[in-house]
Parts: C-alpha cells; sequence; structure tokens
C-alpha cells in the first residue's frame, strides 16, 4: 500500500483505506451554481486572474481538517477568497466587511438574501 | 523540445517530495510503468501554479501501471488490470535505475 508520507498534502490520498463511494447525484444549488458562476467570471478572459493550477495549488494548501470537512464549493470560495487577496484585487479587510454587511441584511430580513 | 522517452519504454516514477504544488500521486512514486502515449510538451503545472509562464516545457505522457505493481500484490488484480496515469517527463526515470537498486 502507499506509505504515508510527512509532506502528503491532504488531497493526495490515493490507495488510503475509504468508505463507499457516494455515487448519489442532485441537481447543483443554487449556492453551488452562484460560486460555480463567481469562478468562471475570475478566470475567464478578460480577467483570468488566475489559472487551473493556481486553483489546484490553493485547495491542496488547505489545512488537512479544512480539507477534509469542506464540500466541493467550499473549497472553490476558500480559494477564491485566498488567490483574490494573493492578487491583491480585494484585502482581507474589504472581504470581511462585506461579509459583515451581508450577514447583517441577511439577519434582518428573517434569513433572506 | 525533444521527448525523452518512446512509446513502450519502461520507466520508474522519481520518489521526490518536494514542498510545491505537483501533479504526480504519492502512490506512483517508486512505481515502474509502460509509456503508453506522448501528449507533447506543456508549460509545467508545477511552475504555472505558482503564477509564472511553466518554462521550460515538459513532455507529458500517458504511463500505464500494473495494478499488483502499484499495491504491491494486495488485492486478486489479473495481468491484464492497469491503471493509466498522466506523469510529466521530469518525474520518470528509465526502469533501469531501479532495478540496479538493491
Amino acid at each position: 500500500m502507499a506509505t504515508a508520507q510527512p509532506t502528503r498534502k491532504p488531497h493526495d490520498i490515493g490507495g488510503d483505506p475509504a468508505g463507499e463511494i457516494d455515487r448519489e447525484e442532485h441537481e447543483p444549488t443554487l449556492v453551488e451554481r452562484r460560486i460555480d458562476a463567481m469562478m468562471q467570471l475570475l478566470r475567464q478572459e478578460p480577467r483570468a486572474f488566475w489559472v487551473t493550477d493556481e486553483n489546484r495549488r490553493t485547495i491542496e494548501s488547505l489545512t488537512p481538517e479544512t480539507y477534509r470537512d469542506s464540500s466541493y464549493y467550499q473549497k472553490w470560495c476558500l480559494a477564491m477568497r485566498s488567490l483574490l487577496v494573493e492578487k491583491a484585487v480585494l484585502t482581507d479587510a474589504e472581504i470581511d466587511a462585506k461579509l459583515a454587511e451581508v450577514k447583517a441584511r441577511y439577519a434582518k430580513s428573517g434569513g433572506t438574501p | 523540445m525533444t521527448a525523452r522517452y518512446r512509446i513502450g519504454d519502461r520507466v520508474v516514477v522519481r520518489t521526490d517530495t518536494p514542498a510545491g504544488h505537483v501533479r504526480t500521486p504519492s502512490y506512483l512514486k517508486g512505481k515502474r510503468g509502460v509509456i503508453l502515449r506522448d501528449f507533447g510538451a506543456w508549460p509545467s503545472p508545477e511552475k504555472l501554479a505558482y503564477g509564472k509562464p511553466g518554462w521550460p516545457k515538459t513532455t507529458n505522457y500517458w504511463v500505464q501501471f500494473p495494478m499488483n505493481e502499484i499495491w504491491d500484490g494486495n488485492g486478486s488484480y489479473a495481468p491484464g488490470d492497469t491503471i493509466v496515469a498522466e506523469l510529466y517527463e521530469h518525474w520518470l526515470e528509465p526502469a533501469a535505475a531501479l532495478e540496479e537498486t538493491p
């Protein structure tokens, strides 16, 4: 079997013991569609802020705990945030301020975005 | 750019563990396979991952591995049971290099 190496990142799990594969399909949710759309907008010309390999590198750099506990599109969302800051498109402060504003609006509306 | 390997060449995957982004999965490291297809030279994803152009380009191959080679005989596989992986040239050595190792 594959030997565990200290440098193995959380995505590099080929050969590890694992449970059954969940083969149940579902329609993409509204949140998933929005994350997908935002990724396309950031990745396509004329912006093209980063390429696939940078996206992969960022997702692989998540902590093992975050990687394990995050869904596919949550990982995309975390990668987008990280790369937007890395590429100096937005700052953490700007993202946090906007998130606070949206959360407050969401709470005020009683859960309607 | 000239490809180092030809279809049918026996190769072994390097066992390096560089810190950065690589596309070579750990379960293939040190495993022997055969070159199945040559996809030509491409910018290296290991450099593209850091916003660089990815030069020099590196040849990408399909390498075929017997399942028994990959899983060290753990499990029951027929001789024709294989995995095909896309690997970049700098991750491959001629398989003879492994056979010299004790």
